[in-house]
């Protein structure tokens, strides 16, 4: 789990960085493409959006993530125009959406079920949505035929939906939404039914599409890789809430809470308390990890309540000799556990104080000639960078 | 069923004694099971096809003043040999009169029209209770089924007393200073419609309902989504979809309504033209049971197109959910 999660976060750090550079949402003359202010939806007596406000740029790939039930699917649907907000206003391009029924928003919907229409064809279902705006016949052919080729699926341009498989069916539904070109168009779950060769793939594919068209696309995933993989940004959901907003490569070095932290990547939480600040850093007396923590630069000051600390398995390095200065960012404990994964060992380590600590370490050297085993008592040490102070 | 092994081939035979119950316990299974599916057949035979048969056999005869009032088919002369006397004189009978063949008309086409009037008047009321809320459903679908538990026959004649010149409508319609002379409506075939469309709408509205409640709405969802309007995706969206549903609904109404008697007979007027009546009257009236004969079994010949029809839908739409 945490080796698959660390390596799609390698892989993209190099195209990540070319990413970077753009970034909208850091320039306050940019206009968001569409703004959710203050938007709430009750069911009943059920908060399943509370009070989510939200920037989202002109041709963002931007993911909506969380764990089942936290309401990603109802704020997408009140994007669409499914559902109207309780409270608060979605803006698209400065324009108040609320009463616009979904028939005349330029937004288009890819729906976690696909809803095909079963009783038209491939090509009678993509061109449904043409259809509507009477756009004339020889361009609706063209830009039919167009899309077709694009999610690969010429061949089966007469079939009905209920002859193709999962995926063929993910790639209708995709085109389908595609084709008219919307100003936005929204994801809910698209890849759910794919395995996970199909889903990896189908992932960049999405990404090259993204880029290709200049959509905005906006996603909903309870997969973090999946999020990190395709996104532009995050948005962490939590029972209706917002928690965290940001690009994958911050949610994942800077996660704000405890939540975030667990929720994207593996990650060991250690609690420590009586901070003392020292220029940028502070450091923090931890009775768990049995020595002192420097962590990385954070802002305000701890008090003398007790503060969380995030430590990324792969952050942490294992070895069997002590370092020079053993009072500070230095655990010590015995190898309980070894996960093998190929390219990553994972080794659980249990510390003196009882805590099992996780550290992955790059398979540099060959399975046999591994020089720490089980049972053998190993120092875990790392750059103070790597402690990130958590807000709760 | 029977999901006990096959009995091995018996070696020595205190192994045979010791296996036979096992045997005979099998052999009661079958002959169970073969009760079991010839229970429907044995029914179909006594009351569909011997009936059937003696219809079919009184057609082919002359008619007689006598009881029965029909001759022989069958004779036996002596020496054991047996004597025909069928020919298909009644049915050219029927030919030659054009009463004949312009009832069977003109039942096709009151049935005809009277199934589009159901389904125009189905539809609706199935689509609203399939879009009801939930809880509602149950007590709506008891409001359908309801009108069965009293008699067909009643319910009919309670409309002569809705539909005649000094009824329930005709009061109604003056009171409210919408008509100053009373409507005839009764002894028309305007009231013949009515009467079907409304003893023959819940075996609409009952496929409609079902097939419409288990439709998926969020298709509803994706077709608003690409810019359809909610009246046009009624259109090419749910009527398609519900297709099935529409043919179960308009076969049900459409078959027993050609042979519907009851209704043309009460409510029609002396000029209103139906198979059912034209057979009654042959029967009861003339005395013929021959030509009747013949007409029933042109009915049922009539009938047997929109029946297999039926069949092959209602085989292939349950193909289709399997
Ligand atoms: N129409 C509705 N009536 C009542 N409650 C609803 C309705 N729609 C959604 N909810 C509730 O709102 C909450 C959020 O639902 P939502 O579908 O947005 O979750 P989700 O984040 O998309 O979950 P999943 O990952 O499982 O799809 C859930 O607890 C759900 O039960
Ligand atoms: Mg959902």
């Amino acid at each position: 789990m945490s080796g698959a999660g660390t390596a799609s976060n390698q892989a993209r750090s190099g195209s990540s960085a070319a990413r970077q550079r753009w970034a909208p949402w850091e320039d306050p003359n940019e206009k968001p493409h569409v703004r959710i202010v203050g938007v709430t939806k009750r069911f009943g007596d059920f908060v399943a959006v509370d009070n989510v406000s939200l920037d989202i740029y002109k041709r963002e790939f931007f993911s909506l993530l969380g764990p089942s039930g936290c309401g990603k699917t109802t704020l997408l649907r009140m994007l669409a125009g499914f559902e109207t907000p309780s409270e608060g206003q979605i803006l698209l391009e400065g324009e108040d959406m609320s009463g616009v029924p979904p028939y005349e928003r330029p937004v288009n919907m890819m729906f976690q079920s696909y809803a095909l229409f079963p009783h038209m064809s491939v090509e009678k279902n993509i061109a449904f949505g043409l259809k509507q705006d009477r756009v004339p016949k020889a361009e609706i052919d063209r830009r039919v035929a167009e899309v077709i080729e694009m999610v690969q699926l010429g061949q089966f341009a007469k079939r009905k939906p209920h002859q193709l498989s999962g995926g063929q069916k993910q790639r209708v539904a995709l085109a389908r939404s595609l084709v008219k070109k919307p100003k936005m168009l929204l994801l809910d779950e698209p890849l759910g039914a794919l395995d996970k060769n199909l889903r990896t793939q189908t992932q960049f594919e999405l990404m090259n599409i993204q880029e290709e068209t200049g959509i905005t696309f906006v996603i909903v995933t309870h997969d973090q890789e999946e999020a990190m993989t395709v996104s532009s940004r995050i948005a962490v959901m939590d029972h209706g809430r917002i928690v965290q907003v940001s690009t994958p490569g911050e949610l994942y070095e800077a996660p704000l809470t405890r939540y975030v932290a667990d929720f994207i990547g593996e990650v060991n939480i250690l609690e420590g308390r009586g901070a003392q600040r020292e220029g940028d850093h502070l450091v923090l007396q931890c009775p768990d990890a049995g020595c002192a923590i420097q962590t990385g630069p954070y802002a305000e000051d701890g008090g003398d309540e007790s503060l969380w600390i995030a430590l990324r398995p792969e952050k942490v390095r294992i070895s069997k000799e002590p370092p020079a200065d053993s009072s500070r960012n230095c655990m010590t404990g015995e190898v309980w556990d070894i996960g093998y994964l190929g390219n990553l060992s994972t080794y659980h380590v249990k510390l003196d104080s009882g805590k099992m600590i996780t550290a992955t370490q790059a398979n540099m050297a060959r399975l046999i000639e591994r020089p720490i085993t089980w049972e053998d008592r190993v120092y875990l040490t790392w750059a103070p960078d790597a402690a990130v102070v958590l807000r709760d | 069923m029977s999901s006990s092994p096959p009995p091995a081939a018996p070696a020595t035979a205190p192994q045979a004694a010791v296996e036979s119950p096992e045997v005979a316990r099998q052999g009661t299974q079958k002959l169970l099971k073969y009760l079991v599916i010839a229970v429907p057949y044995l029914w179909l035979l006594a009351f569909f096809l011997a009936p059937f048969l003696i219809v079919l056999k009184i057609s082919l005869v002359e008619v007689r003043v006598a009881m029965p009032p029909y001759s022989e088919l069958i004779t036996f002369v002596e020496d054991g040999w047996i004597a025909f006397h069928g020919s298909l004189e009644n049915y050219l009978w029927l030919w030659d009169d054009p009463l004949y063949i312009n009832s069977y008309l003109s039942s096709l086409k009151i049935a005809a029209t009277s199934t589009v009037l159901t389904l125009l008047v189905g539809y609706p009321i199935a689509y609203g209770m399939a879009r009801a809320p939930r809880r509602w459903r149950f007590a709506l679908l008891m409001l359908v089924i309801l009108p069965f538990w009293t008699s067909f026959l009643i319910r009919v004649y309670a409309w002569i007393g809705i539909l005649k010149k000094e009824g329930l409508l005709n009061l109604a319609l003056t009171h409210l200073g919408l008509i100053s002379e009373p409507l005839t409506i009764l002894n028309t075939d305007i009231a013949v419609y009515i009467g079907i469309v409304y003893s023959y709408l819940p075996f609409m509205v009952l496929p409609l309902y079902a097939n419409l409640e288990k439709m998926d709405l969020s298709l509803l969802e994706a077709a608003a989504d690409l810019g359809c309007r909610p009246i046009k995706a009624f259109w090419v969206v749910t009527v398609p979809l519900s297709m099935t549903g529409i043919v179960a609904g308009c076969f049900l109404v459409f078959i027993p309504a050609v042979g519907e008697f009851v209704i043309p007979d009460l409510l029609g007027g002396s000029e209103t033209l139906m198979i059912g009546k034209t057979l009654w009257t042959e029967f009861f009236n003339n005395r013929d049971w021959p030509v009747s004969s013949a007409v029933a079994v042109i009915l049922l010949l009539v009938l047997i197109i929109p029946i297999v029809l039926f069949q092959r839908q209602q085989q292939r739409s349950a193909e289709a959910e399997a």
